[in-house]
């Protein structure tokens, strides 16, 4: 019949057969331009900034960015089915307080407190889940809703107070407990001279993306979020499948939330709130890599890597702190440029 | 765009009268290659009411776009009272006095004004001048406007938001504002869509009324009782051709077969098949497709291909959707081998072998951006994959089976859906459900957009389906691609079965004319 013998196996959108060179090169530029901007920026960095080569460094922002890196991956996975997840902040701020309260307060072990952060991120994924899929509030506002519920919900209870280690309590008495040694590793140890929180990253980005894009699981919530009625008439539980994209993202967010910990070393109650729209910004960014225009692991990845590169690179020069939320601002505006005006002409 | 030859003798004697309000004269859109109008010319005289008649696709929608400004890139020619316009945007459309009314009253009204805003709301949207807005003046403005058309709302109504209103008056609203600019040209498309026998009464009234006061209104249509009772003069489209123009007395016959029927050549060359009737595998048993409609009764028998033909709001989309679990029968019972059968959503309806071409391909069966493979895989992925994984080589040979099977015109399975043509698209939705070897394969309108080659390779896919055991579901309002393709034919109205026929019994004459009794 009409199949054509192909010699490549193209898994993008092949371009059309007559392309001429400006095309060309345009394509490229929008597929390509970002791990190009990526990589220009980091050799700028390298090359005239010596500190910036040492490999304590580069270990030193992949770890600052892994908390907004991991809430991002969730973002992700809301994204993929046509969401959004604006509570992956204030969940990774709660795992923080129920971190502390569990081994400061309760003088309970890390593991104990480990598995009660990843406990409340479930929690919490499912609120969004009963909010979005059953009372079929927007997920945008759903998620904000969660976000303030949260916040507000942790301040009670922790009585509004970080929890430090010896403390003083409501009942006068000393906290009996304290971060344990294993617990502050997570951010602070390394395996064979890399931090633990980098690895973490690292083996979630793995997963994360053999399940969004080699699993069936992963295929369907893509699917949903590009045609959710199309998904439905094919046999697929959308609202459960919907459900289960905010749960990962809730437990996601708690595991940042658990290197956050570690990483303050106390029960910070600010603690998560900036990360949101790092996080955020991140999962945009990605959509814009490789030209996809769509939630993808690895794009999300590498937007918070470039964001870490940008962030420690300007350090570095000795621009304030107070300026990065610009420089972080523009590179988002910058990627959505290229995500959404670029790609789209190139279709059109 | 050149003239084309006219489409079927057509009469053109024009009635003799008053010059026309409006002119078209060989008017064409095409989009991306395919022509949605081919050569439209008709003239609308003042005072009278002119209905257009159409399946869907036949052009309409297109053709009022056209009135309403929304498509400037047509070919051909319109004139207003003799004088050549260029209908560029909606305002210049409405400036040259063509107001359409459309089908979703929803759109036409802004939610959150008052009823009085909502009539003086065009007034509102270009008025020069004064920048501030007087409530008193609004309401002074909207008193006469709605005076126009004889309503006498009282100003409480004038001041409650415009969503307290019902749908009929909602309707009654956008009419009286397109009535205050005067227009010389009315266009209603499907007005009564939404309203009750009562409130239908009243706007006939107000359509009479129009055509005293010398307004031409372009009436659009599928009901044909209301064209009976309004209408001067009745033309009808079919592929974007005019097939029909009448003037009192219709012949409703002649007007049905110029809506529904296909050229003479495609129905010549179908076989004439006897019935088959094999063992019954679906039986549907005091179904209703509509609460507080009459129950229907229907067995699909295994072997068959069953056509079901029928005019919109006939219940076939009704009967597919609730045969696949994707909106149950309000009441009834169905049987799948002898077992009850109640899918109460598409999973049920696929594990049991029951599988649904949707109407609309766009919205309801593909996913943009995917591959050809990756759209016919969906919803098989469980059998494709081992502990999660998908398997894509095994996904690529489903895809190169379905375009093989159904010669899909594509450069190969990892082509996207969007490189396809809409007949290559409509294959690969049809062949996804071929894929799993259906008991009971249901198409509903499979063939709206395709070329006549690719219905034919449906046709002969879902016929080679029936042979292998499987019983087919054929949903058209098109009576010629239903013979072309059925053993057995079954004419639904209102939800139930005015006729049921096999092979030579179900004469197109008689399938024609059971439609056209039926309404």
């Amino acid at each position: 019949m009409t199949t054509t013998q192909s010699t490549e196996v193209p898994t993008q959108a092949a371009l059309p057969p007559a392309t001429s060179a400006a095309v060309r090169v345009q394509n490229a530029v929008i597929k390509y331009g970002f791990i190009f901007v990526t990589v220009a920026l980091f050799l700028y960095f390298a090359l005239s900034e010596g500190s910036f080569r040492e490999s304590a460094t580069l270990l030193d922002t992949l770890r600052y960015v892994s908390v907004a890196a991991i809430l991002g991956l969730g973002v992700t996975f809301t994204m993929a089915v046509g969401g959004m997840d604006m509570s992956v902040g204030a969940v990774a701020g709660l795992g923080v307080s129920v971190a502390a309260q569990t081994m400061v307060v309760l003088n309970q072990v890390g593991t104990v407190a480990i598995l009660a952060v990843l406990a409340a991120g479930a929690v919490a994924g499912l609120l969004n889940a009963l909010l979005i899929v059953v009372l079929k509030i927007p997920d945008m506002l759903a998620t904000l809703g969660t976000m303030f519920v949260i916040q507000g919900g942790k301040l009670i209870l922790v009585d509004g107070q970080s929890i430090t280690p010896g403390m003083t309590m409501s009942d006068g008495s000393t906290a009996p407990g304290r971060f344990t040694e294993g617990f502050l590793k997570i951010d602070r140890g390394t395996v064979l001279g890399v931090p633990i929180s980098v690895l973490i990253f690292g083996g979630l980005t793995v997963a994360a993306w053999v399940f969004l894009a080699r699993t069936r699981w992963g295929r369907v919530l893509y699917a949903i979020g590009a045609n959710p009625e199309a998904s439905r008439l094919a046999g697929i539980r959308v609202g459960a499948h919907r459900a289960l994209a905010y749960v990962v993202s809730g437990v996601l967010a708690s595991v940042g939330g658990l290197i956050l910990a570690s990483r303050i070393g106390q029960g910070d109650v600010s603690a998560g709130a900036s990360q949101l729209l790092e996080a955020v910004a991140v999962a945009l960014v990605g959509t814009s890599v490789l030209g996809r225009g769509r939630p993808n692991v690895w794009g999300t990845a590498l937007g918070a890597v470039l964001i870490g590169v940008i962030t420690t690179g300007l350090t570095i020069k000795g621009l304030p702190y107070y300026t990065q939320d610009v420089v972080e601002g523009a590179v988002l505006i910058l990627a959505l440029v290229f995500s959404f005006t670029l790609s789209k002409r190139r279709t059109a | 765009m050149s003239p084309t030859e006219p489409a079927e003798p057509v009469d053109l004697a024009e009635p003799a009268g008053p010059a026309p309000a409006v002119t078209l004269a060989d008017v064409s859109m095409a989009f991306g290659g395919r022509t949605v109008l081919a050569s439209v010319s008709l003239d609308i005289a003042p005072g009278s009411v002119v209905a257009l008649l159409g399946a869907n696709g036949a052009g309409k929608s297109t053709l009022i776009k056209i009135l309403s400004g929304v498509h400037p890139g047509h070919g051909g020619r319109i004139r207003v009272d003799g004088a050549p316009v260029v209908l560029d945007s909606p305002l210049a459309a409405r400036r040259l006095g063509i107001q359409t009314v459309h089908q979703r009253i929803g759109e036409g009204v802004v939610p959150g004004l008052s009823v009085a805003e909502n009539l003086v709301f065009e007034e509102l949207a270009q008025r020069r001048g004064n920048p501030f807005v007087s409530g008193r003046a609004t309401l002074a403005r909207a008193r006469e406007i709605q005076a126009g058309l004889g309503l006498d709302w009282s100003d409480a109504v004038l001041k409650r938001d415009v969503t307290e209103l019902g749908i009929s008056d909602r309707q009654l609203l956008i009419l009286a504002r397109a009535l205050a600019t005067r227009p010389r040209l009315l266009v209603l498309d499907e007005p009564t869509s939404a309203l009750s026998a009562a409130e239908a009464k009243r706007l006939f009234a107000l359509v009479a009324r129009m055509r005293e006061d010398g307004i031409a209104v372009l009436y659009v249509s599928h009901r044909l009782g209301e064209i009976d009772a309004l209408a001067d003069r009745l033309v009808v489209l079919r592929d974007g051709l005019l097939t029909d123009d009448q003037a009192r007395p219709f012949d409703w016959d002649a007007a049905l077969r110029a809506m529904l029927a296909q050229a003479q050549e495609a129905t010549t060359a179908r076989p004439v098949r006897a019935g088959v009737r094999g063992e019954t595998l679906l039986s549907l048993r005091g179904v209703r497709l509509f609460a507080g409609r009459a129950p229907l009764d229907l067995d699909l028998r295994a072997g068959e291909v069953t056509g079901v033909v029928g005019l919109l709001g006939a219940g076939k989309t009704e009967l597919a959707r609730g045969l696949f679990g994707a909106e149950p029968f309000p009441a009834g019972a169905v049987e799948l081998d002898g077992a009850a059968y109640a899918p109460r959503r598409p999973a049920d309806a696929i594990r049991a072998g029951v599988h649904l071409v949707p109407e609309d391909r766009h919205t309801d069966a593909l996913v943009p951006g995917w591959s050809v493979a990756r759209n016919v895989s969906l919803p098989f992925l469980k059998s494709l994959s081992r502990g999660g994984l998908v398997s894509r080589s095994r996904e690529d040979a489903l895809g190169r089976d379905t375009i093989g099977a159904l010669g899909v015109v594509a450069r190969d399975e990892h082509s996207t859906v969007e490189e396809l043509s809409g007949g290559n698209q409509q294959k690969v939705v049809v062949g996804r459900w071929l894929a799993a070897t259906p008991r009971v394969l249901i198409l509903d309108e499979p063939f709206r957009g395709v070329d006549i080659g690719a219905r034919r390779d449906i046709g002969r896919r879902a016929r080679a389906l029936a042979a292998e055991g499987a019983a087919v579901l054929v949903l058209s309002a098109d009576v010629d691609e239903v013979l072309e393709v059925a053993d057995r034919v079954v004419v639904l109205a209102g939800g139930e079965v005015h006729l049921d026929a096999y092979g030579e019994d179900a004469e197109r004459d008689r399938v024609i004319q059971t439609i056209s009794a039926s309404v």
